[in-house]
Order: structure tokens, then C-alpha cells, then sequence
């Protein structure tokens, strides 16, 4: 963690030079206050100037990788990170053996690490980061499935002229097939049950 | 196991110094019991338990690794 100090006549003036040395915001920093500005004997003698430590506090990115870090060191795993982060959003992308362990069946283990690792860094700030965790691309892979799979139950659906009830899935996973059918004006399809078994219907129009 | 979930439980509640794992092995299976602030017991569980659920899909995925059967439970 960087640390500076700064004095000025008063504590704002102090802070102010300690941010415009770092080139940061307010929100950005811890700021402790080592002295409180005391005015002298008539003004001017004995007086002291206020100061303060600035420190700047962990940004998203590195919380989040630094709480990766540590569960993959308790799990016994050998895991590379790659961060991208974007202005809302965070894409932490994993490789490594046996990272099998970390998506689960259909990816559960990994939708719940990323809820765990969203909820943690995202504790306590205003302005909230999105943080997708995928391991070496199965989110991308399996996007590519289910649009696949949106694609020809779509089809079955028209073709019977029965709705098609899909299996449940994760809000993010339903998303991805309302999307791929958006455009399509023979069906259209909606969601129905409470989350977790929340499940898409694709339904034919007459 | 047991540091898994005191890194993820601390990583989550607002007072982590009251953060508390203890292990308790039985029969077949190996139970670890999280406490936590009063204040913070919705923290670990979530809405629907959402969170505690969470917990131990990692949790449980960790142990598979180590071909062990853990349970976590919030006491």
C-alpha cells in the first residue's frame, strides 16, 4: 500500500496536497491524521501545522485478486490470473490443470466463486464493479452451446407448435438465449419459476 | 479446508476478527463450524441462504480435490 505524508495550515489543506501527489480522489484513500493544527501564541509563535498519512486503499482489482490468491493458495491450486477491468466491469479469466474443480457441474462451482468474489469486493463501496470469472474461455464455450441449443428448440417449437420448456439455468445463461431469440418473429420466449429453478419457455406465435 | 472458509467468511462480514472456524471431525464426514457477529450472520447467509450456499459449493469442491466429505455448517 502506498503511504505519504503531508503537512498544511489545516487538515484539508494537507490531504488536498497528499491527493494531488498521488493523482487520486478522495473515495480512493485512508486518511489519518498524525497532528491537529494548533494555533500559536498570538497567531504566529509556536503554532503547528496540521499533518496528516494518506494511504491509498486497495482498487477492485487488486481485492479481488488478492482474495483469489488466498483461496487458491488453501485449495492447493496452481492458478494463472488475468485481469481486464473495464469502467463497470471486471474479467478475471483463470488457467491452469485441473481447473475442472473450479467450473463444477455447468459451471455452478464458478457462478458461485464469482457471487463470492463480487460480493467481497464490492463490500462497503458505492459504486459497485461487475466481476466475471471465467476459466481459460468455458464461459465464452458455453455461450456458444446454448446458443446453439436456443437455435433448434426455437425451431422445435415452431415446427410442433408446442412451447419447449428448457432446463433451469442462471439469470446470465438465460440471458444469453432470450438474446439470440430476440429477433426471431415466429416464437418468443420468457421466463417462468422462482430462481433457483427459473426456467425459459420458448413459445411459438400464432 | 478449514483456512478456505475463514479466508472466504473474512473476505465477506464486516467484523473479521470475530470470525470463528473450528473443525469437527465425525464418523464419515468432516464438519466445519463457522461463527460469526451476530451482526454479520446474514453476511455468510445470504438471502435464502444464497451466500452459505455458495460457501459450500466452493467448499465442496476443495474437498472433492482431497477426496473428503466436508460440511459446512453456520453455528
Amino acid at each position: 500500500m502506498k503511504v505519504i505524508e503531508k503537512t498544511g495550515k489545516t487538515i484539508d489543506e494537507a490531504v488536498e496536497l497528499a491527493l494531488k501527489d498521488l493523482g487520486v480522489s478522495r473515495e480512493e484513500v485512508e486518511i489519518r491524521i498524525i497532528n491537529e493544527p494548533t494555533r500559536g501564541f498570538l497567531g504566529f509563535l509556536g503554532g503547528k501545522q496540521a499533518r496528516v498519512e494518506v494511504a491509498l486503499k486497495d482498487g477492485p482489482a487488486q481485492k479481488a485478486g488478492n482474495l483469489l490468491k488466498s483461496i487458491f493458495k488453501s485449495m492447493q491450486l496452481q492458478v494463472g490470473m488475468n485481469i481486464k477491468e473495464k469502467d463497470h466491469e471486471m474479467l478475471i479469466n483463470l488457467e491452469g490443470n485441473e481447473l475442472g474443480i473450479l467450473i463444477g457441474r455447468r459451471g455452478e462451482t464458478l457462478d458461485a466463486l464469482q457471487y463470492l468474489v463480487n460480493l467481497a469486493v464490492n463490500k462497503n463501496t458505492e459504486t459497485r464493479k461487475k466481476i466475471i470469472i471465467d476459466v481459460e474461455g468455458y464461459r465464452k464455450r458455453r455461450e456458444e452451446t446454448l446458443q446453439k441449443l436456443a437455435l433448434k428448440l426455437a425451431d422445435k417449437a415452431k415446427q410442433r407448435g408446442r412451447n419447449v420448456v428448457l432446463e433451469p439455468m442462471s439469470s446470465q445463461e438465460r440471458r444469453i438465449i432470450h438474446t439470440v431469440l430476440q429477433g426471431r418473429d415466429d416464437i418468443h420466449t420468457f421466463s417462468e419459476g422462482e430462481e433457483p429453478c427459473r426456467k425459459i419457455i420458448i413459445s411459438p406465435k400464432k | 479446508m478449514k483456512e478456505l472458509v475463514e479466508i472466504l467468511a473474512k473476505a465477506l462480514v464486516d467484523q473479521p476478527e470475530k470470525v470463528m472456524v473450528d473443525l469437527v471431525e465425525k464418523d464419515k464426514s468432516t464438519v466445519i463450524e463457522l461463527r460469526v457477529a451476530p451482526e454479520d450472520m446474514g453476511k455468510v447467509i445470504g438471502k435464502q441462504g444464497r451466500i452459505a450456499k455458495a460457501i459450500r459449493m466452493v467448499v465442496k469442491a476443495a474437498a472433492t480435490r482431497q477426496n473428503k466429505k466436508v460440511m459446512v455448517e453456520i453455528v
